[in-house]
C-alpha cells in the first residue's frame, strides 16, 4: 500500500516535532526514516499508525485519507522499540492476539489460527518457542516476535520503531540483514525508524533523512551517500572532513587539487576514501604528516594532521586499502602529500 | 574458595552497622514487646472475652437478630461501596497515568484528602448536607428521602473514607507499566474494551487486588465517618463496629466481643491476603522494570 503524506506538522508545547513534512513512498519499499534523537521521526512513524494525530496535514494510504481514522482501522502493524509483548500472555497467544479480536464474522477458526500462528514462527524461525513467556526469550527473540505479531494481522504497511535499537550488535547486525530478506520475501510496505545511518544504508531501499522536524533529503542510499544535498546530510551519514575557505585554506586546497579555478562554495566535504595519500618529494614544503593509523578490516583510516597558523593543527581523514597501505610503508610522522579527488561543496 | 565467600559476606555485614550487641538486642526486644502489648494482647483479649462463657454463648450472641442485620449492613455497604471506589479508583488512575490535563496535580491532591480528614469530619459533612437542618435536608424529607440515619448515608460516609484506596496503588502501577502493550494491542486491532480487559486488567490484576483488598478492610471496619451519620439504631443502622460498641455499652460482653473477633478475623485474612499481594505486585513491577530498562 502505498503512503502519502500532506503538510503534516505536530508541535509539542513549544517544540516543533514536525514542521510541514510531504513525503510520497510508492507500495513495496522498505524505508528508513533517519535523523538524530528529537528530529520528530518517531513522532511521524506514529502519526502514520495513527498512534498519534497531526495538528495539521493529512495522511493517506492507498489514496484514502485516513487522517480521522483510528489505530485499528489503518492495516497497519507496528513494531515498537521496546517490544511491547503482552507479558501475561505465551508467544502463542501474542502472535494469535490479532486474528482473535476479530469481530465474530471475520474471526478465523481456532484451528485456522494455530496454523497460521506456527507459519508465522516457522518465518520468524522460533516455532519452539511458542509456549514461551515473553519474559523468557532473549531481545532477539523478542523482537522477531514482536514482528510475527505484527504480521498475523496480514497488514499493508508494516511500521518499525528503531527495531533494532535495544539489541546487542551482533544481534543487530543480523537481525538487519534478516529484515531486509524477509522484506524481499513479503514485499510488504515498510518504514523503520532509526538514528543509526549504516543501519539505513544496510537495510533501506528508500532512506528519508530528517532533521528539525524537516526532511532535509530522500532517496536511495547510494544518492544519500554520494550526493548528499545538504551540509547536514553530508555530515550525518558516513564520515566527512570538513573544509572551510577562507584565506591560507585556499592556498593549500589549491594544491591538493580539489579547488581548480575558483571555489564552488564556503565549505567542502570530503569523504576519507576521496582522499588519496603519496609520500611526498618535498617534506620541508608539505604541511601535512601521518599522526596514526587504525586497522578497519579491508581499509586502513590515516589520520593525518595538517599544520595550523598557531601550531594547534587539525585532523583530517583518509581511507585506502590495506595493500596500498603496506606499499606505500609509511611510519608516523612522515610527511605526505594529499590529493582529493572529489568533493561536495555547500553555501 | 567461593563456596566460603556467601558465609563471610552473610557474617561481616551485621558488624558493618557498628552497632553493639547491646543496642542491637534491646531495640528488638522493644519492638517485640510493644507487638505483644498492643496487638497480640489485645487480639488475644477479644478471643478470651468472646468465649469467656463458652462456644454456645458466642454462637448464640452471634445469631441474635440484632447482630445477623448488622453484618448483613456491613456486608451491604462492603458490597456498594467497593465496586464504585473501583470504577472511580480505576478510571482516576488511568486518566492520571495516560492523560495530561489541566488541574492534574489538583486531582492527585485531592484524591489523598480522605487520608488527611478526620472520619468523623468526613461523617459530619454528610449530616451538615443531608441532615434535618442541612442544605438539603428538608428537601429531601419533602420528598420522604431518607439519607441520614439510614443505609444510603452510611454508605457515603464510607465512600468518602474508603475512594482513595483502588486509586493510590493503581497511580504508580499504570505510570510504571506505561502504555506500550496498549497501543500494541490497538495497532493489532482490538478495540477500547478488548485492550482494557485482555491488556490492562491482566497487567494492573494484583495492584487492582490490593487496592479492593484494603478498600474492604476499610469499607467494613469504619467506625468513625458511618457512627456519624447512622444514628444506632439497633437491627436498622448498626454496622459491626457499631454493633461492638452498642453491645459493649449495654454491658453485653460477650456479644460485643463476639462481633469483635469477627472484625479481629477479617483483619487476620486481610493480612495474609496482603502479603500475598505485595508479593505478586511486586514481581509484576520487577518485571515490568525490566521491560522498561531493557
Amino acid at each position: 500500500m502505498s503512503i502519502t503524506l500532506q503538510h503534516i506538522s505536530k508541535q509539542f508545547g513549544a517544540f516543533k516535532a514536525l514542521d510541514d513534512i510531504n513525503l510520497d513512498i510508492p507500495e513495496g519499499e522498505l524505508v528508513a526514516l533517519l535523523g538524530p534523537s528529537g528530529c520528530g521521526k518517531t513522532t511521524l512513524l506514529r502519526i502514520i499508525a495513527g498512534l498519534e494525530q497531526a495538528d495539521q496535514g493529512d495522511v493517506f494510504l492507498e489514496g484514502d485519507n485516513v487522517t480521522d481514522q483510528p489505530v485499528k482501522n489503518r492495516q497497519i502493524g507496528f513494531v515498537f522499540q521496546h517490544y511491547a509483548l503482552f507479558r501475561h500472555m505465551t508467544v502463542f497467544d501474542n502472535i494469535a492476539f490479532g486474528l482473535r479480536v476479530k469481530p465474530r464474522k471475520l474471526r478465523p477458526s481456532e484451528t485456522a489460527i494455530k496454523e497460521k500462528v506456527h507459519a508465522l514462527l516457522q518465518l520468524v524461525q522460533l516455532d519452539w518457542l511458542h509456549d514461551r513467556f515473553p519474559d523468557q526469550l532473549s531481545g532477539g527473540q523478542r523482537q522477531r516476535i514482536a514482528l510475527a505479531r505484527a504480521l498475523a494481522v496480514e497488514p499493508s504497511v508494516l511500521l518499525l520503531d528503531e527495531p533494532f535499537g535495544a539489541l546487542d550488535a551482533s544481534v543487530r547486525k543480523d537481525l538487519r540483514l534478516w529484515l531486509r530478506h524477509l522484506h524481499h520475501e513479503l514485499h510488504v510496505t515498510s518504514i523503520f525508524v532509526t538514528h543509526d545511518q549504516e543501519e539505513a544504508m544496510e537495510v533501506a531501499s528508500q532512506i528519508v533523512v530528517l532533521n528539525h522536524g524537516k526532511i532535509e533529503q530522500k532517496g536511495t542510499p547510494s544518492e544519500i551517500y554520494d550526493q548528499p544535498q545538504s551540509d547536514f546530510v553530508s555530515r550525518f551519514i558516513g564520515q566527512t572532513n570538513v573544509f572551510h575557505i577562507a584565506g591560507d585554506e585556499q592556498h593549500w586546497l589549491k594544491s591538493t587539487g580539489i579547488i581548480v579555478d575558483e571555489p564552488k562554495g564556503i565549505v567542502a566535504h570530503v569523504r576519507p576514501h576521496n582522499i588519496s595519500v603519496e609520500k611526498t618529494a618535498d617534506p620541508a614544503n608539505s604541511p601535512v604528516y601521518l599522526k596514526d593509523w587504525q586497522h578497519l578490516g579491508g581499509t586502513i583510516r590515516l589520520e593525518l594532521n595538517r599544520d595550523g597558523h598557531n601550531g594547534a593543527g587539525s585532523t583530517i581523514y583518509a581511507e585506502m586499502p590495506n595493500e596500498q597501505f603496506r606499499e606505500l610503508a609509511l611510519n608516523k610522522g612522515d610527511r605526505v602529500a594529499l590529493r582529493i579527488k572529489h568533493a561536495h561543496w555547500f553555501n | 574458595m567461593s563456596a566460603m565467600n556467601p558465609s563471610f559476606s552473610r557474617r561481616a555485614k551485621p558488624l558493618t552497622l557498628n552497632d553493639s550487641v547491646w543496642l542491637r538486642h534491646t531495640l528488638v526486644i522493644i519492638s517485640l514487646l510493644t507487638i505483644v502489648l498492643f496487638l497480640i494482647l489485645p487480639l488475644a483479649t477479644v478471643l478470651i472475652e468472646a468465649f469467656a462463657k463458652g462456644w454456645s454463648t458466642y454462637a448464640a450472641s452471634l445469631a441474635e437478630p440484632d447482630a445477623l442485620a448488622a453484618m448483613r449492613l456491613t456486608l451491604l455497604v462492603a458490597a456498594i461501596t467497593v465496586p464504585l471506589t473501583t470504577v472511580f479508583g480505576v478510571s482516576a488512575a488511568w486518566a492520571i497515568a495516560r492523560f495530561e490535563f489541566w488541574g492534574k496535580n489538583l486531582l492527585i491532591t485531592l484524591i489523598d484528602l480522605p487520608f488527611s480528614v478526620s472520619p468523623v469530619i468526613a461523617g459530619l459533612i454528610y449530616v451538615l448536607i443531608f441532615g434535618a437542618q442541612g442544605w438539603i435536608g428538608p428537601w429531601l424529607s419533602d420528598h420522604d428521602i431518607k439519607v441520614i440515619f439510614a443505609v444510603p448515608g452510611i454508605v457515603l460516609a464510607t465512600l468518602f473514607v474508603t475512594f482513595p484506596f483502588v486509586a493510590r496503588e493503581l497511580i504508580p502501577l499504570m505510570q510504571e507499566i506505561g502504555h506500550e502493550e496498549e497501543e500494541a494491542a490497538l495497532s493489532l486491532g482490538a478495540n477500547g474494551w478488548q485492550t482494557f480487559f485482555k491488556i490492562t486488567v491482566p497487567n494492573i490484576k494484583w495492584g487492582l487486588l490490593y487496592g479492593v483488598l484494603l478498600c474492604n478492610a476499610r469499607a467494613m471496619g469504619e467506625f468513625g465517618a458511618v457512627s456519624v451519620v447512622s444514628g444506632h439504631i439497633r437491627g436498622l443502622t448498626n454496622t459491626l463496629p457499631l454493633h461492638v460498641e452498642t453491645s459493649y455499652n449495654e454491658y453485653d460482653f460477650v456479644g460485643a466481643f463476639a462481633s469483635a473477633s469477627l472484625l479481629a478475623g477479617l483483619a487476620v485474612v486481610t493480612l495474609v491476603v496482603k502479603t500475598f499481594l505485595e508479593w505478586k505486585q511486586k514481581q509484576d513491577l520487577k518485571a515490568a522494570r525490566q521491560a522498561a530498562a531493557e
